[in-house]
């Protein structure tokens, strides 16, 4: 057991996933000597070299066709797309091409791709290098989609990913590469692709949140604590399929709850959430559904994006409204 | 020059003459079907030239009476083949059954050249899963997105090469306009820089649905698009079956050999619709310039080059085409006689493990299918 950052988990999940199957193989812009231009693959080329750890030309619809095809000859690809403001260029091959394979064959056929890239507000980038794109994903059939929150879930999810034979889009968030630590197995170990966790337990109101914003959350809980409202705190890990049985869970014992996401508030994963809940529980509640999210206006420029982004006390509003409802 | 002066570098002659390395359509056959390379035509026994027929007339007869059955309402889309028999069974018959073919939609006879049967082309035409389900395991089902099979195919040819597989290769087909998709360049790029074993078909049948071939591009030829990926490439006259099978027979070695692609762009025509779904080819094209096509076919040159020889009767034909009709038309009831499709199956093969929600719809559609 050692500490280590979300981004060091991810490499490490990865370097599990070479040494045990001679069949993975991971390729993208950049991945190979300069290891990622954040550095998620540094050391994989020297250690399996460079016909399992490739560059590619600079071209992601290209990169997703290489997957495909190399699917179809038995390969287990792990591309990688540099940002994912990039997926649209790659957009046919995962989502009109990857998700729909296995149905097309009539499941005769597995495309056991995992596609990473990263995403996510914070870091001052350039433009279409931050926005929180789920939303195009999570409507498509035959694709999982999976974020960690934390260094143990990044390697645990990330080995599961690979391992699992439906295609995997694995969303790695910018700003937690290096803004935290954890204690992190040496050992092989897996975090399942379909089940939320419960990180904070609490008792009046339930907080769901997935990625960066889990961490905010956690702040929330801590100052809702302080007026003695017990916060329980649920990070989706998997924005498809969402584990609505843990939410449930959360919901019966608190009654109440708040649905949180970095993404525009607009058709997202947090909407899809409140519906189930309306849908499903909403006999449970003792007040309205909370939604916390980014506003509807494009990705904002990088100088105001933290005036965009949801954070701690956005969520802290919006539970004591609810809490106080 | 404007003011009289020379220039650092003359770009009229550069236009003007770049495409000179790509516009001499390889041709062992005429138009007329005058012998024209008597040296490449001698390298084939009566039997093989025979055989290269007879291919072409099932071709033929199975775009006809595909059409019938279109008529008849017993399909779903379907892409008329009719003009490109030279093109696309002299090119299939040059690979082998371990070559990986990913095909687009007008590339059925390709299919079934390589290893699946004319129920299942039939029943991919009406919107059947078996229609996607080939006895032989080389081949992707036709692509809809053109451009999409070219990218595809870098990956199978990286495979391929990580593999280690001897004697093996990607073939894949897309026509005049699938030149102008980004996914062409990316694929044929991809490939050549992995130096990766693939032969690209560019089938020029002169349209992309409505829009004429000059009005994609204005390069000369689309076999020269190639020379920017750093791939060796060559017009063929794609209604000569023997040049087309002796190029793509040239090019599958080459590649084999671990030289890389090849990019291959055969001069035919198309001469019905783009598809069965109404498109309506007097709206964009005048008789007048469909009539050398028609002249130029595949078929009437092949049969006086055999006529000639002796080794081939009008009679002979036509007897073929009634063994093949039947052959079709059994074929059309073993597709309907396929098992109905039902929901749970599609919600099972979505996922491999299906989510907690699919889970549950699959049970509702069982319930429902069991009544």
């Amino acid at each position: 057991m050692a500490k280590m950052t979300y981004i060091k988990a991810i490499t490490s999940g990865l370097d599990q996933v070479l040494g045990d199957d001679p069949k993975t193989l991971i390729f993208g812009e950049d991945v190979g000597k300069n290891g990622g231009v954040f550095r998620t693959t540094v050391g994989l080329q020297d250690k399996y070299g460079e016909d399992r750890v490739f560059d590619t030309p600079l071209a992601e619809s290209g990169i997703l066709g290489l997957a495909i095809g190399l699917s179809l000859t038995g390969w287990r690809p792990i591309p990688e797309i540099q940002f994912m403001g990039f997926t649209f260029e790659a957009m046919d091959g995962i989502v009109g091409q990857l998700a729909r394979d296995h149905y097309r064959f009539g499941g005769q056929k597995n495309f056991p791709v995992t596609v990473r890239t990263p995403f996510g507000g914070g870091t001052h980038t350039a433009e279409m290098h931050a926005d929180n794109l789920e939303n195009y994903f999570v409507s498509t059939p035959g694709l999982r989609v999976v974020t960690p929150a934390n260094p143990y879930d990044a390697k645990g999810l990330v080995i599961s990913a690979v391992e699992s034979d439906d295609p995997v889009l694995f969303m790695e968030n910018l700003k937690l590469y290096r803004s935290m630590k954890d204690e992190v197995p040496d050992e092989k170990y897996t975090v399942p692709l379909d089940s939320a966790k419960v990180v904070r337990e609490g008792t009046d109101i339930t907080l769901v949140a997935y990625s960066a914003e889990v961490n905010e959350a956690l702040t929330a809980a801590d100052a809702l604590a302080k007026d003695n409202i017990s916060a329980e705190v649920i990070d989706l890990r998997s924005l498809s399929p969402i584990d609505t049985d843990t939410i449930y869970a959360s919901i019966d014992k608190t009654h109440k709850v708040v649905v949180i996401q970095e993404a525009q508030r607009m058709a997202g994963v947090g909407a899809v959430v409140a519906s189930d809940i309306a849908e499903d529980k909403i006999m449970s509640l003792d007040a309205p559904i909370g939604r916390v999210a980014a506003p509807d206006s494009v990705y904002p420029f990088a100088q105001a994006e933290n005036d965009w982004i949801p954070n701690a006390d956005d969520i802290e509003a919006k539970a004591r409204e609810i809490f106080n409802y | 020059m404007a003011n009289g002066s020379k220039q650092i570098v003359d770009f009229a002659k550069i236009k003007a003459t770049m495409a000179d390395p790509y516009k001499h359509p390889v041709q062992v056959i005429d138009r007329e079907g005058k012998v024209v390379d008597p040296d490449t035509l001698a390298k084939y026994s009566d039997d093989q030239l025979v055989d290269f027929m007879k291919k072409m007339v099932w071709e033929r007869t199975l775009h006809e009476q595909t059409m019938n059955f279109s008529r008849q309402g017993r399909l779903g889309f379907y892409a008329p083949t009719a003009g490109e028999e030279a093109s696309e069974m002299g090119s299939v018959t040059a690979f082998k059954k371990q070559d990986f073919l990913l095909p687009a939609y007008r590339d059925l006879p390709q299919m079934i050249q390589h290893g699946t049967t004319v129920a299942k082309g039939f029943l991919w035409s009406k919107g059947h899963v078996e229609g996607n389900q080939h006895e032989n395991p080389n081949m992707m089902f036709p692509q809809i997105i053109i451009g999409a099979q070219y990218v595809e195919t870098a990956g199978v040819a990286l495979g391929i090469k990580k593999n280690g597989d001897e004697d093996r290769v990607a073939f894949v087909y897309t026509g005049d306009g699938g030149t102008s998709q980004g996914d062409w360049y990316e694929g044929v790029n991809f490939t050549s820089a992995y130096q990766a074993p693939a032969v690209f078909f560019v089938q020029n049948n002169g349209w992309a649905i409505s829009v004429p071939r000059y009005k994609q591009t204005a390069a000369e030829t689309l076999a020269q698009k190639a020379v920017a990926m750093g791939v060796p490439s060559v017009q063929v006259d794609g209604m000569d079956i023997v040049a087309v099978h002796e190029v793509s027979k040239a090019a599958r070695e080459f590649a084999a050999a671990g030289n890389g692609p090849v990019v291959i762009e055969t001069l035919t025509y198309r001469y019905g619709a783009h598809s069965s779904a109404g498109d309506d080819p007097s709206r964009y094209r005048t008789d007048e310039e469909t009539k050398p096509w028609f002249d130029a076919d595949p078929l009437i040159r092949m049969r006086k080059v055999l006529t000639d020889k002796g080794v081939w009767s009008q009679d002979q034909e036509d007897k073929l085409v009634e063994e093949y009709k039947d052959e079709f038309k059994s074929a059309m009831k073993e597709a309907e006689a396929a098992p109905a499709q039902k929901v749970s199956d599609f919600l099972k093969w979505t996922y491999n493990v299906p989510t907690p929600a699919v889970k549950k719809q699959i049970a509702e559609f069982e319930a429902k299918e069991s009544k």
